[in-house]
């Protein structure tokens, strides 16, 4: 079965100035492939500049891949003809970062769920149009009639990136790509906005593609899990396997690194500040500057993924002993399990 | 050190005051750091600005007092204000990396707010102070050349940080200083911040909604709801036994690394501070809602030693006599103990 929406061996170089160039390379040779069958939630972390968001934009099509290809069916996002993009501009849906931006503040709301309505045709009568998006409303948690004919600015965050989430739906997409969809919400409102998205995975068979910065949400809502660093796959597979006993060098400190809501268990020492530049052309693992763990090997090529585990690989030369994997082996490693939650928000 | 005396701030809008901050009580000690938690909109930022005074019209200071070291901070001239800022009181925002002049060596920069506070220096002393300062937050002198946009987010906010003690001031108030940091160098910012607290010995005020980082780095957290504080205590008995329902709700709400999927989102909406329900603000979201509730405004009372939560649902202990109030911490280390 071709996957709905698939990575190969994706690389992007950002370049800057005109006389002497300043090349940034986002993202090296990422291989990520959905499956349009079984609903998923695949979580991507990684600290800012690690990749995610241009991963996200090179899979809607947003970035054109400097090396590779983005397919959506098995063809090339850039060779899609009128009819094949308006079918993928339905299935593969965003939700933005931030929930104050994405609004024109001179409309009301409603605009960001009547537009697409109109582009896609989704409603042949002014009262389906309404019904419509009623439904998708009350779905997300929030109350029509105290939701809509208000301006952004009226609404609270989390109101504003469950509209998001609502809008999302309406177009019934098969995959979603929410790049930090609660990074800027508060605590209390967040829970509800990763049961929205949990929901329309568990409900609606929408597969999810969950980028953060924030372990803790990613571990609640994944399935699996890839940690980028730098722009490369520093460990993927199995959330379990991966959060609960790390084995990459930089896994192990984004996990003590994370403030623990218990003053029972504090940081330990303070952790050194590295500068993390790396000289041009420079061809070995790129987290060997900082990594308390490094060897001469580190230093002379990045290292591959190896397969340390049925449903986990990790790109670390301690490991250089199990059986090394191909990029676009990746997608092997993830489980395909049911949706582990059972706890459930409070009704509103 | 500091104290709050039922400090009220409104902004006047056309629909009505907006009560950010509806009657706070609370004191901050020498050395201490206290975390001040709530969700947008709860007041808590408003707090911060008015211990400084920076409350801009529409807002305005309505009732209450702000003792630094006895003294009343809203009494205090324009002028006595401006040399209090800094010096005394200084303040780190969650957006200051971006406040930084982005056309001003970092030295400037930091020279600046020395220079408008009297200091008097020669070139190279200047140059010696700039190092040292940056040096003390972690960073390499010669960062001191360079321009904020050579420098990451976590080296700006910590430029912030030397900027903020470059006058020793007693109090750091500091406002989601790193929630635009990625967590490892939100942990290095938040070491360097503590460490130079302690060699200060100055008192911070971290104001903030991410719970983990509160019980990480503060000795003693004050939960806001609603422009009030809810609840106020040591920070561990805050997170093993909160006693106001929104506080409980607030830490089951936390996604946990331990276990999967037993977070709880709280029902409902915060209140609007245009228009905020008689009585106990949360009592429309609130599980344990009784009569009482719906027509008083709950005030803090003592539930535990130095552990304050205004509830009606709690043990009903009368909080006017200082015997009574010691009396029912005596009650309560009891009944922790049985």
């Amino acid at each position: 079965m071709t996957a709905l929406l698939e990575a190969q061996h994706v690389t992007k170089v950002f370049g800057r100035g005109l006389i002497k160039k300043h090349r940034v390379l986002a993202l090296e040779d990422f291989s990520l492939s959905i499956a349009g069958g079984q609903p998923t939630i695949i979580g991507v972390v990684g600290e800012s500049g690690s990749g995610k968001t241009t991963m996200a934009r090179l899979l809607l099509g947003l970035e054109a891949p400097s090396e590779g290809r983005v397919l959506y069916k098995g063809k090339d996002l850039r060779h899609l003809s009128r009819a094949e993009r308006r079918a993928c501009l339905q299935d593969v849906q965003i939700i933005f970062q931030d929930p104050f931006e994405v609004y024109n503040s001179f409309y009301k709301v409603d605009h960001v769920l009547t537009v697409p309505i109109a582009k896609f045709r989704l409603a042949s009568s002014e009262r389906e149009r309404q019904r419509l998006i009623e439904e998708v409303l009350q779905t997300v948690g929030l109350r029509p009639e105290e939701t809509l004919g208000r301006y952004p600015h009226q609404l609270s965050g989390g109101q504003r990136q469950r509209i998001m989430v609502a809008r999302a739906l309406l177009l019934r997409p098969k995959l979603i790509v929410a790049d930090e969809p609660v990074s800027m919400i508060d605590a209390s409102l967040r829970a509800t906005v990763l049961d929205n998205l949990r929901q329309l995975n568990e409900e609606f068979g929408i597969s999810l593609i969950y980028i953060t910065h924030d372990l803790t949400t990613a571990y609640q809502i994944s399935n699996n899990i890839i940690v980028l660093y730098s722009g490369s796959v520093a460990e993927a597979g199995d959330v379990e396997l991966v959060v609960g006993q790390p084995q990459h060098p930089y896994t192990e400190l984004l996990i003590s690194s994370i403030p623990l809501p218990n003053p029972e268990r504090r940081w330990s020492d303070e952790i050194p500040v590295t500068s993390g530049k790396q000289v041009r052309g420079y061809m070995g693992c790129k987290f060997a500057d900082r990594c308390p763990q490094v060897f001469s090997l580190c230093l002379e090529k990045a290292p591959p993924l190896f397969q340390t585990d049925h449903h986990r690989g990790v790109a670390c030369y301690l490991y250089q002993d199990c059986a090394s994997m191909r990029p676009e082996e990746m997608g092997g490693l993830f489980v395909q399990r049911a949706a582990p939650w059972s706890v459930k928000a409070q009704a509103g | 050190m500091l104290e709050i005396q039922d400090l009220r701030v409104y902004y006047h809008t056309m629909q009505g005051p907006v009560k950010a901050v509806g009657g706070v009580t609370f004191d901050l000690k020498a050395g201490e750091r206290f975390g001040l938690i709530g969700e947008s909109g709860s007041g808590k930022s408003t707090m911060a600005l008015s211990i400084l005074r920076l409350i801009k019209p529409p807002g305005r200071i309505e009732a209450g007092e702000i003792l630094l070291d006895g003294v009343n901070v809203l009494t205090l001239s324009e002028e006595q204000m401006r040399q209090l800022r800094l010096a005394g009181v200084s303040l780190i925002t969650q957006g200051a990396m971006n406040s930084l002049n982005p056309v001003m060596r970092i030295k400037h920069q930091i020279v600046d707010g020395l220079r408008s506070h009297g200091v008097q220096m020669s070139g190279q002393e200047w140059d010696d102070r700039v190092g040292e300062l940056l040096e003390w937050v972690g960073l390499r002198p010669d960062v001191g050349d360079m321009f904020p946009h050579q420098l990451s987010g976590g080296m700006k906010q910590r430029v912030c940080i030397a900027i903020a003690i470059s006058l020793r001031p007693k109090i750091i108030i500091a406002d989601e200083p790193t929630s635009a940091l990625d967590v490892v160098v939100q942990r290095q910012v938040m070491e360097t911040l503590r460490r130079v607290q302690q060699d200060l010995g100055a008192s911070v005020i971290l104001i903030g909604h991410d719970m983990g980082l509160m019980a990480q780095f503060a000795d003693r957290v004050g939960i806001m709801y609603a422009g009030r504080l809810v609840e106020e205590g040591p920070v561990k008995d805050i997170f093993s036994r909160p006693q106001h329902p929104y506080s409980q709700l607030l830490i089951a709400s936390l996604p946990s690394l331990e276990r999967k999927g037993t977070f709880q989102a709280i029902p409902g909406f915060p209140p609007s501070l245009l228009d905020l329900p008689a009585g106990c603000a949360f009592y429309p979201r609130c599980p344990r809602t009784l009569e009482p509730c719906v027509v008083e405004e709950p005030v803090l009372r003592l539930v535990g030693p130095d552990h304050r939560a205004a509830c009606h649902s709690l043990l009903v202990i009368p909080s006017d006599s200082e015997e009574s109030r010691s009396k029912s911490a005596k009650r309560q280390r009891d009944d922790c103990s049985a």
